[in-house]
């Protein structure tokens, strides 16, 4: 099964419930009216766009509507829909490489986003794709983060580099860069703990890290990926600033979509801070994982 | 950017102040910024939709007490819904005789089960009780591991069966095993799983069937967004939850999760969880979280933080020497320095409330205390005591020491002066006077910018020292 099918599949669980609400009340030939809009935004708060976010879109409609680009209420959701994902270029997804030498991404997030299991995902990926890949086993605060990590390795059949847990999580950076550069591998993912956006000092610790990591390897990290679980509310926004200030994040991670979430709070980040999704996972297993299509996440937020 | 609802409210209602009852044309408008806030806070929208109904109800025809304004009446009965719809609480867990109280966790990946059964067993040794922890999750790898290490910090024995596949059979054994060491309580910490993953539910329903836990707790991150409801609904049917534990309220999340979750499950929050620190489980406080759905900051969350910092017996000396005016410069750089541990200056005032919204747009550089301390750490003893003994020459000699010009040091001391004196003033005052000092002198340095800002922009600037400038140094 190809990847966007698996993308679509795992959405696919999720449409059903939105989809009937609005197609119950755009039935074909009814013109549009507040009332349409109203359930419009509705469909859309409820995906997590957030109600700014929203606002603005529901104003897009309502003057493409006034100015007579869009008639029918059938009309909307196409229209809509091509909207949103203009919003989302193709520069976007791209993952920038280093052009000699190991590309280094970083992996941040809040605890239980689904940091490891997205590092493991990454691993498979470009493991998949003839990479010479090796992990950095950064989280040593969170019990036997180390040991699921070290799991993963093995399952994949990627190199890690690890410390003990309690072990300076920049020193493990520093190690794992060196034995990127001198075992000639082509990705090195560290894999970093958890830690809530409030912690100051946790977040002092994160910037440690990646300075040990930009002053190892010249351009290092290349990518700096902000894992996001996809049942989050508006607090992601506070965290892809914050983190974005303290690392700056160059895409996101859209962990768990294949739940009943939808993750449409990316959509406010990609507006307010410029931050692309590069990535989404779709489940448990490694090979749960497919670049971000915004066509496909876009539909799923009505089809 | 994002405004408090109390501002928004104040807008709408700015036009009828005075008049003694609210009518429904500004009510409704009012609900509409209630209902935007609500979202912002991540409520769901059908219980945004019902709450505003019902506030709506009690708003039209309330009578604007003389006191008050409308747009408080309005917050006043908003918040009062909030509290009302989260509590009542009861942090009690009923442990069963005879025992061992079985208590199952359950909640989706990531949620923070495994570090919640650990809270949790720490907070029952508290209570007298022995409890042990049952590895259920076998999904998760290392989960066990983790569990483990858990046990051990908290010295709580933990059941695991490796390489086993069934969770059933692991928490029958488990509580098995439990009643064999004579532990009073089992606590069952299960996988992580998707509400809509048919096959993992049917599982810890079969957990559930088998063991009959005593207490079913569903651990939901309280940074949720619109999924809560899905989510509690779907754990609700197929496990009849007892309670809902809300994890990571020490972010900054507003929590419209708890509110959702609690309305459509009506189920008591248990518990929040409040730190990485096993114990950082706490009481649900539903008048705590009011405040934040709201974006009326969080006061009593920063009490705490400012409690862990301060001790009594400090704040005691303290409010001496600030009513004496004995406050030194070495009081305000130590003070100072508390205050910086506490988070930066934006996340403070974050709290305070009615300053949530006005924060965002303010620019508050951490970055000035670090040249304050510079300054005053290159004064001399006799300067930090008695700081108007600063005169040309000194000052010029602490710019120096400090890498900063001498407007800067006078700034400072003006600060320091404005500050001692304000100290004074405040010292004889009650908590509730106190507030509204604070916040006329916020809204002071907001209006006119009383801060002093510091001309350097950036670190401290290295400059050679002329001959005789050593010389003088040397000479102190």
């Amino acid at each position: 099964m190809g990847l966007l099918d698996r993308l679509r599949q795992g959405l696919s669980k999720t449409r059903a419930r939105v989809a009937e609400g609005l197609r119950a009340v755009l039935p074909f030939g009814r013109k549009i009216d507040e009332g349409v809009l109203t359930d419009l935004e509705k469909a859309l708060l409820s995906a997590d766009m957030g109600p700014a976010m929203v606002a603005r879109t529901i104003d897009g409609v309502r003057s493409a509507w006034k100015r007579g680009a869009v008639k029918e209420a059938q009309d909307v959701i196409p229209h809509v829909k091509s909207e949103l994902a203009a919003m989302w270029t193709d520069d976007d997804r791209r993952i920038r490489l280093a052009p000699s030498g190991p590309t280094v991404i970083f992996v941040t997030g809040v605890n239980g986003s689904g940091k490891t299991t997205s590092v493991a995902k990454l691993a498979k990926y470009f493991k998949d794709q003839g990479k010479n890949v090796v992990l950095g086993a950064c989280d040593t605060f969170r019990a036997a983060a180390v040991a699921q990590l070290t799991e993963w390795s093995g399952r994949i059949g990627v190199q890690i580099v690890k410390h003990q847990q309690g072990a300076d999580p920049g020193a493990v950076a520093y190690d794992a860069c060196e034995a990127a550069v001198a075992r000639h591998a082509d990705i090195l993912l560290l894999d970093t703990a958890g830690r809530l956006h409030t912690q100051d000092h946790l977040m002092r610790e994160l910037s440690k890290i990646h300075k040990v990591v930009e002053r190892k390897i010249p351009g290092a990290p290349h990518e700096v990926l902000l894992v996001l679980d996809a049942t989050i509310g508006q607090n992601a926004i506070n965290q892809a600033r914050v983190f974005g200030e303290c690392v700056s994040v160059t895409g996101i991670f859209l962990a768990k979509l294949d739940g009943s979430a939808k993750g449409g709070v990316v959509m406010g980040i990609r507006e307010q801070l410029g931050v692309p999704v590069k990535f989404v996972g779709l489940g448990e297993t490694p090979d749960d994982v497919a670049p971000f299509d915004p066509g496909v996440f876009v539909d799923a937020l009505f089809e | 950017m994002f405004e408090t609802l109390t501002q928004r409210l104040g807008d709408i209602f700015g036009s009828l102040r005075g008049r003694g009852r609210i009518t429904e044309d500004n009510v409704a408008e009012a609900m509409r910024a209630v209902r935007t806030a609500l979202l912002e806070a991540d409520v769901h929208v059908d219980v945004a939709a019902d709450f505003c109904r019902t506030v709506q109800e009690k708003a039209i025809g309330a009578e604007v007490i003389k006191t008050l304004k409308p747009d408080q009446v309005v917050v006043k009965i908003v918040h009062d819904e909030l509290v009302a719809l989260m509590g009542p609480v009861d942090p009690r867990i009923p442990y069963a005789s005879p025992g061992p109280t079985v208590i199952l966790m359950a909640g989706l990946q990531g949620s923070g089960k495994t570090t919640t059964c650990g809270k949790l067993a720490r907070m029952m040794l508290s209570h007298g009780k022995r409890p042990m922890m049952v590895a259920a999750d076998l999904k998760r790898p290392a989960a066990i591991d983790q569990l483990e290490v858990l046990g051990q910090q908290v010295g709580v024995p933990v059941h695991a069966e490796r390489g086993v596949q069934n969770p059933v059979k692991v928490c029958r054994n488990g509580i098995a095993e439990a009643k064999k060491l004579d532990r009073d309580v089992v606590i069952l910490d299960t996988a992580g799983r998707l509400a809509i993953d048919d096959e993992l539910m049917d599982e810890i329903a079969k957990v559930a069937s088998t063991t009959t836990p005593h207490q079913i707790y569903l651990v939901l991150d309280a940074m949720t967004g619109q999924d809560a409801v899905a989510t509690a609904k779907a754990f609700n049917e197929r496990l009849e939850i007892d309670g809902l534990i809300l994890t990571k309220f020490d972010s900054d999340t507003r929590g419209g999760a708890a509110l959702s979750a609690k309305k459509v499950i009506g189920k008591p929050i248990k518990f929040m969880g409040v730190g990485e620190k096993l114990d950082a489980l706490e009481p649900f406080h539903p008048d705590r979280i009011a405040g934040r759905i709201l974006g009326m900051g969080d006061i009593l969350s920063l009490v705490e933080k400012a409690q862990q910092q301060f001790d009594a017996v400090e704040a005691a000396t303290l409010e001496k020497r600030m009513k004496s005016g004995q406050f030194s410069l070495d009081d305000f750089v130590h003070h100072m320095r508390k205050v910086r541990q506490m988070g930066s200056l934006k996340d403070i005032m974050k709290k305070i409330p009615g300053m949530g919204g006005q924060v965002e747009d303010m620019d508050i550089d951490d970055g000035e205390l670090t040249r304050m301390e510079a300054i005053v750490m290159s004064m001399t003893t006799r300067e930090r005591q008695n700081p108007s003994i600063i005169d040309a020459g000194r000052r010029r000699r602490i710019a120096r020491g400090s890498g900063n010009d001498t407007e800067d040091v006078s700034a400072v001391v003006k600060t320091f002066l404005q500050t001692r004196d304000a100290m004074k003033r405040m010292a004889g005052m009650s908590m509730m006077q106190r507030m509204r000092f604070g916040s006329q002198l916020a809204n002071m340095g907001a209006a006119g910018g009383s801060m002093p800002k510091l001309k350097s922009s950036s670190g401290v600037s290295r400059r050679v020292l002329s001959k005789k400038d050593r010389r003088k140094r040397r000479k102190r």
